[in-house]
């Protein structure tokens, strides 16, 4: 850790060797957050330990705060950004629910707060692995949610999550979601970028005539009721629908920036171009499932893979357009969605909800697999990719398997 | 850049007491547009605070009364700047914005100046569900700020349920006399300046007050935003709603719940405890106590109460003056017995 961050300069990238969670640390101090609340959960926890190292040393100056809860620590910060501050906080599983009220109220608050979801399993029964429902549990709310899959991608869209959730075409918060253990405590070897690049990329946060401030005396969040609460959330869709074009300039702008390019910011594909049928997914399940494609390629199999990073807001058109080029289509859900149509997964849902105006439409199969931290193995990709093949070549198949699950 | 010790707090304000009521300034920051019952002490509370802390001022309002009547959208009572809490969150809201302050003007982000942080909360709001977050903001010395707690004594916004600082006996839609039992609700009232004060020996300033005393509230409030780092006020405010008595009373009832002593007034000063008002008289022997039904029989919640409930009632609080290590502030008894080990 001491020796990523004392590489970090004004003028030069590094490279270095360090966890997702260190690389979203580096990223709030390349971003010169002045507000950072930490509380203990594994596995999200360990971007505070770095960070808090990075405020020892003296290397970032923030106020870092110790909350007594998950529920003051998203609290905290929200009030902090009212009052002009760029903020960061982070959770995992039942300690973001425990948030869930500050975390409601975020939103239509128009708080452009970036935060890092550890994903961790829910309880009960304890289980620190990952599993996505924790971070799934605000889609509905006006959180912008994004899924990575390795530390560069981690710091890269730490940055640009601030850039997007600051527009002021936007402003609503965002949540990047780290699967826990396979990214939070995973090392590789990442790029960091120097100090002004981040600037030329990511101007000051600027909250205009939102700001809370004696020369600016406005009364936010007042009782609103039935007279103005519909136009009020009208005004925070429209933020999200925004968020479509603020996202692909952002995107375009760090590509021209720092010369990365992540293709289309919505989706990965991979190795999709002749593909028979693909499988879908967020997070880090996609190392397995590129390992076991290029397998399944050796033995004359075309199956690819679309990596969902954006759920929110979701690339709806783009993807069904995409996913109907296939002739089936199978979604690996790394959560669940009980008594949810077809009792799938929520990524299968979305999915099939997406297609269903398309004029394609192969055939779209829900897997729940990897829940719990349970690695999702090269053999189980190769068992859903037959699956999906069967149900290609007019097999019926159960819209919904479990896969992985001990009998 | 303020030190206190080895913590850097922000430019802290220099508001001397008000000399009296004739001397205060004429300007209001909490102004019509409210919605607020009448004879309403809240409101009074609120008027008086944003008065004492003046125009460089953030108000946070956690979920009670005085935000839902107060912030009518299109129609906010307030001039100074004010935003919405929740329930449990004036803690949180008092140190972010305090931490938000802080960290820009460190920074150069913004001006570096005096801006007083107050969050308000209700008693439901602070000595139920805010506590832990309230506990934890007056750990940090780090921040100027200060948390209100306007007590009217139940959750009086959603039809007037017991809080935990709701008196013994009091009919509240949640605890109403029956058939089979009177009382309903027979927990004693959260002692919560007290813990507050003895629970978090770094914090500075913690008093309780009545605005029926107003300039000596004002005071109290002025103290509290000068005296540097993270402070405390609980204020007692007659609620004609939630107490049900006409509300030409609301200030007569202040005065008799200071004068039967069910209500001390008191400010810790960096760990002094100072009586002040009608409780200092009392505490040194100048006026006598009143009895507690003259305070609790002119209020409806205490209509069903029997002689053996006013003699209860009546009990604890000569306890609380005549047991308690502090009276009326620390419920410990001097006595300190040791255990006896077997031979």
């Amino acid at each position: 850790m001491a020796h990523a961050v004392a590489a970090l300069d004004q003028q030069t990238e590094k490279t270095a060797l360090i966890t997702g969670s260190e690389a979203i640390a580096v990223a709030c101090k390349l971003a010169d957050v002045d507000v950072i609340t930490a509380y203990p959960i594994r596995p999200y926890d360990t971007v505070m330990q770095y960070v808090a190292k990075l405020v020892a040393n003296g290397e970032f100056d923030c106020e870092y705060i110790v909350a007594e809860s998950e529920h003051s620590q998203f609290e905290i910060v929200k009030h902090a950004s009212a009052v002009g501050a760029r903020v960061f906080s982070g959770s995992s599983g039942v300690g973001w629910m425990y948030a869930f009220e500050a975390l409601t109220v975020t939103p239509a608050l128009r708080i452009p707060m970036v935060v890092m979801v550890g994903n961790r399993a829910l309880d009960d029964p304890g289980a620190f692995g990952v599993e996505h429902n924790d971070a799934l549990a605000v889609r509905d709310l006006g959180w912008q949610l994004v899924w990575v899959d390795s530390a560069q991608e981690a710091l890269d869209t730490a940055l640009i999550a601030y850039r997007v959730a600051e527009d002021r075409r936007v402003f609503l918060p965002c949540a990047i979601s780290c699967d826990g253990a396979f990214l939070t405590h995973s090392q590789a070897l990442v790029r960091i970028p120097s100090q002004d690049k981040v600037a030329a990329f990511l101007p000051p946060y600027n909250r205009g005539d939102l700001l809370l401030h004696p020369d600016n005396p406005i009364t936010v969040a007042p009782q609103a009721n039935e007279d103005w609460l519909m136009e009020i959330r009208r005004q925070t869709a429209a933020g999200m629908e925004r968020s479509y074009t603020v996202i692909r300039e952002a995107y375009a702008e760090f590509d021209k920036i720092f010369d990365r390019s992540y293709g289309n910011p919505f989706f990965e594909e991979y190795e999709t171009q002749d593909a028979d049928v693909v499988l879908v997914g967020m997070g880090t399940l996609s190392t397995p499932v590129k390992v076991a494609i290029r397998q399944m390629r050796r033995e004359g199999k075309r199956v690819g893979f679309v990596r969902v990073r954006w759920f929110r807001p979701f690339a709806a058109e783009e993807l069904a357009k995409t996913l109907g080029r296939f002739s089936a289509v199978g979604v690996i859900d790394r959560d669940f969605s009980l008594g949810s149509p077809y009792l799938g997964g929520v990524l299968a849902t979305e999915v099939r909800a997406a297609m269903y105006p398309a004029t394609k439409h192969p055939p779209v199969l829900g897997f729940i697999c990897g829940l719990g931290g349970r690695e999702v193995t090269v053999p189980d990709v190769r068992r859903m990719s037959q699956i999906i093949y069967d149900a290609a070549e007019g097999h019926p198949q159960p819209p919904t398997q479990w896969i992985g699950l001990r009998e | 850049m303020t030190a206190i010790g080895t913590v850097e707090t922000p430019p802290i304000p220099k508001l001397d007491p008000f000399k009296g009521v004739k001397k205060l300034p004429l300007e209001e920051f909490f102004t019509s547009g409210h919605r607020t019952c009448q004879g309403c002490e809240s409101a009074l509370v609120m008027k008086m605070m944003a008065k004492a802390a003046g125009p460089r001022t953030i108000v946070l309002g956690s979920t009670g009364c005085m935000y839902v009547a107060n912030t009518t959208y299109y129609s906010t009572s307030w001039v100074i700047p004010w935003m919405h809490t929740q329930l449990g969150s004036s803690g949180s809201a008092a140190m972010g914005s305090a931490a938000g302050l802080k960290a820009q003007m460190r920074k150069g982000k913004m001006k570096s100046e005096p801006i007083n942080v107050i969050a308000f909360c209700g008693d439901g709001g602070g000595a139920d569900m805010g506590l832990s977050a309230i506990s934890a903001a007056l750990t940090h010395p780090d921040y100027n700020l200060l948390i209100l707690m306007y007590d009217n004594e139940s959750y009086a916004n959603t039809d007037i349920q017991l809080s935990g600082s709701t008196p013994y006996g009091a009919h509240t839609t949640f605890s109403p006399p029956g058939k089979m039992k009177r009382i309903m609700h027979h927990r004693w009232k959260k002692n919560m300046a007290g813990m507050l004060a003895a629970g978090h020996p770094t914090c500075r300033y913690v008093a309780t007050m009545c605005m029926s005393y107003g300039l000596q509230g004002m005071n109290c409030v002025r103290k509290a935003l000068s005296i540097g780092g993270p402070t405390f006020i609980h204020s007692l405010d007659p609620c004609p709603k939630g107490w049900d008595y006409d509300p030409i009373l609301s200030h007569e009832l202040g005065e008799l719940a200071v004068a039967t002593g069910i209500w001390p007034l008191y400010e810790v000063e960096t760990g002094v405890v100072k009586l002040y008002g009608k409780t200092k008289q009392i505490a040194e022997g100048q006026s006598g106590r009143l009895p507690v039904r003259e305070y609790l029989l002119k209020q409806g919640r205490f209509a069903h109460f029997t002689e053996e409930d006013i003699e209860y009632f009546q009990g604890k609080v000569d306890e609380m003056w005549e047991r308690w290590l502090i009276p009326g502030v620390i419920p410990l008894r001097k006595e300190v017995h040791a255990e006896k080990t077997a031979a």
